[in-house]
């Protein structure tokens, strides 16, 4: 009996120690600190966390200067797949940065680039972009809107966890990128800036 | 012999007088001038009368305008660059180009000049010229180039017991009126003005006003009599042109206080003017936008948007200081930088009741055209903070005790204003209308900076796109920049009306 009771006693601690493993070294080595699921509260730096498998696309709107320069016109296209929120989230912001295929005409300053991009946990994203966005934007507030609202209104569009975009330029809080539209908290998404 | 004496001064000093005036008229005198105004000179040329009819010297006109003239085998031929025109001495014609025009009169001979009808300069010398040239007969004026010179008509009329000036400028331009001690001066957005001197008849005394003259070029005096006491004046486009009334309110003396008598007294018949004596708007604040280092947009003609939101900032100052008689502040008179913060601290600090943030805009899209106004747009979370910090907070003071203290977050400042800022922009697209071309919607709001800090009413206005070149060139020229400066005007008079029949906070 006794040496049944050890037994049993062993394997439960045996049990035991294999689940502490599991929650505290195995799953955390292998999610790591980012998290993937909407709303975490982790952040992700520029490096991509994990890697999308290759040649796997989602459907994603982009947003493209409409025909009359006063709104946007909102576009499906394919965008690579990202594991999680973050990882999506900055392969939408890469698309809608790259040149855009003829005839859409982008809001973005040419050669802006994305430098960063965190999630916070109550579903703000924070979108670092290259100085281009500002130092090469051609002015006016229409215009600065339509910028703004490019990248804002993808994230949001596309994410549900993300309710709010901030831009950042070069690693830092902006007041504005060309003097009008006010950077200086999250914008939510705003769809009446679109057709 | 004191008496012979001066009998034969008077008959030597008469026989003087007649001897210069025998002189005198041999040399045809000249009987009035026509003054030949360009954009950096004023000249007057001699005109003589003969037979009724204004002439002026052929040479004289060489020497204006780089005519060569020679008189050979009867004819006269007025030679300017390789055009010509050909006059004969007994024909009331001209043959310029080899065209033939018609002449009131034959050109005549004053000794060795020759004279030509001062018709000559319109119907001959204009068609060739190579710079417009704008005869206006009736007053003796002669307009080289394009120059603003608006013709200008006023009349004076008793009305009640004040009076009322009326002058009508024509083609449009808008003016200015101020006090300056005893007299006003209207200011006319013009190189020149095309007046008679004085305007109206001598006033007999005492009046309320006692001349209307022309003092500078562009620029009437109003000499104001001993009953005046104060004024009113008002601006607004009437067809093909803009009139400026200015009404004048006597001083209430005893001297002329009138016997009791059982009827009621008359009522002053003044209209509605432009400037009640207590206005809910006492300080406007005008932000040409940008500045300095900063362009702002530039447009394909290089037309940049920091110099345009100042030359219609300064128009709008102008025409909101000389006819509604506020303050108005602009948070820049020169071509600097000024940051975002420093313009709406301008207007907070000086209690400011309503903020216009000039700008012009740019589209990478050349067609996007028309002019938008803007209020400001909060999001939601900024809302509830702002609502949250509008509760008053008690507040220790410096001589002890509590005081009821409004902690507004610099940034959330708009918030308690948004309703009437989006109100004034409704107005101002609606005056805007007729005027402008307008974007469609032409009001929005969006979280624009340099609107969340205005503790006042506030819009930015973007008057067109610069980025459109045909938009660029009117946004450039004096036609729209005045009308855009008189709109806003209109509504800034629109909204002062609206205010006072609103509850104030």
């Amino acid at each position: 009996m006794s040496g049944h009771r050890t037994l049993l006693g062993a394997g439960v601690i045996a049990v035991a120690a294999a689940l502490a493993w599991l929650l505290f070294v195995a799953l955390p080595g292998r999610y790591g600190p980012t998290g993937k699921g909407v709303g975490s509260a982790a952040a992700a730096g520029a490096a991509p966390t994990a890697p999308a498998p290759a040649g796997r696309k989602i459907k994603a709107r982009l947003f493209y200067v409409a025909e009359d320069g006063m709104r946007l016109v909102s576009v499906e296209r394919d965008v690579p797949f990202g594991e999680g929120t973050v990882q999506q989230a900055k392969e939408i912001v890469a698309a809608q940065l790259a040149p855009a295929p003829d005839p859409l005409l982008s809001a973005i300053p040419a050669g802006t680039a994305l430098r960063a991009l965190f999630v916070t946990a109550n579903g703000d994203a924070y979108v670092d972009l290259s100085r281009d966005v500002s130092a090469a934007h051609p002015g006016g507030s229409i215009e600065e809107l339509l910028t703004v609202y490019t990248i804002v209104n993808a994230v949001t569009a596309n994410l549900p966890a993300v309710s709010g975009v901030q831009l950042l330029v070069e690693g830092k809080e902006v007041e504005t990128l060309a003097g009008h539209v006010d950077l200086r908290r999250p914008l939510a998404g705003n769809l009446s800036w679109v057709q | 012999m004191n008496v012979r004496s001066s009998s034969s001064f008077s008959a030597i000093l008469a026989l003087g007088v007649f001897v210069l005036a025998s002189t005198l008229a041999s040399q045809a005198p000249p009987s009035s001038v026509l003054t030949v105004l360009a954009r950096d000179s004023r000249r007057p040329i001699a005109m003589t009368l003969v037979n009724d009819q204004e002439f002026v010297a052929l040479d004289d006109l060489a020497a204006a305008f780089q005519l060569a003239v020679r008189e050979e085998a009867g004819a006269i031929t007025v030679t300017y660059k390789s055009k010509t025109i050909v006059l004969t001495p007994d024909q009331a014609l001209a043959s310029v180009s080899g065209r033939l025009v018609s002449l009131p009169a034959p050109p005549a001979r004053a000794g060795r000049r020759w004279l030509v009808p001062v018709e000559f300069i319109s119907r001959a010398l204009a068609p060739v010229y190579d710079v417009r040239l704008d005869l206006r007969k009736a007053s003796r004026l002669l307009i080289v180039g394009d120059l603003r010179v608006p013709r200008l008509t006023a009349k004076y009329e008793a009305v009640g017991a004040g009076a009322r000036l009326t002058i009508d400028a024509a083609p449009r331009v808008t003016s200015t009126v101020q006090q300056d001690g005893e007299r006003l001066t209207i200011k006319f957005d013009a190189d020149a003005l095309d007046a008679p001197n004085p305007l109206i008849a001598p006033q007999p005394a005492p009046a309320l006003v006692q001349a209307v003259r022309l003092v500078e070029p562009s620029t009437v005096s109003v000499e104001l009599g001993p009953r005046f006491a104060a004024f009113r004046a008002s601006t607004a486009p009437v067809d093909g042109g803009m009139r400026t009334v200015i009404d004048f309110v006597p001083a209430q003396t005893t001297a002329e206080t009138p016997a009791p008598s059982t009827a009621p007294p008359a009522p002053t018949e003044l209209p509605p003017a432009l400037s009640q004596p207590v206005s809910a708007i006492r300080t406007v604040a005008i932000d040409p936008g940008h500045g300095g280092d900063d362009n702002g947009v530039t447009g394909p003609g290089g037309t940049k948007e920091k110099d345009l939101t100042l030359a219609v900032a300064r128009r709008l100052k102008a025409a909101i200081e000389g006819r509604l008689g506020i303050r108005v502040l602009l948070t820049r008179d020169d071509d600097r930088a000024v940051g975002l913060d420093d313009r709406t601290a301008l207007a907070n600090n000086n209690k400011a009741d309503l903020f216009i943030s000039l700008h012009a805009d740019g589209s990478l899209r050349k067609t996007a055209a028309g002019a938008i106004i803007f209020s400001a747009a909060f999001p939601r979370d900024a809302e509830q903070q702002a609502r949250a910090s509008l509760a008053p907070e008690p507040l220790p003071t410096f001589g002890g005790g509590l005081r009821d203290i409004e902690l507004v977050p610099w940034d959330l400042a708009q918030f308690r204003h948004l309703d009437r800022s989006v109100a004034f922009a409704g107005m101002l697209a609606q005056q805007l209308k007729d005027k402008v071309p307008l974007a469609s919607p032409p009001v929005a709001q969006a979280p624009l900076r340099i609107l969340e800090s205005a503790n006042m009413p506030a819009i930015l206005v973007e008057m067109g796109f610069l980025s459109n070149p045909d938009q660029e060139k009117a946004l450039a020229g004096a036609d729209l920049q005045t009308a855009l400066a008189q709109t806003m005007f209109e509504s800034v008079v629109k909204f002062r009306d609206y205010l006072a029949t609103v509850p104030t906070r």
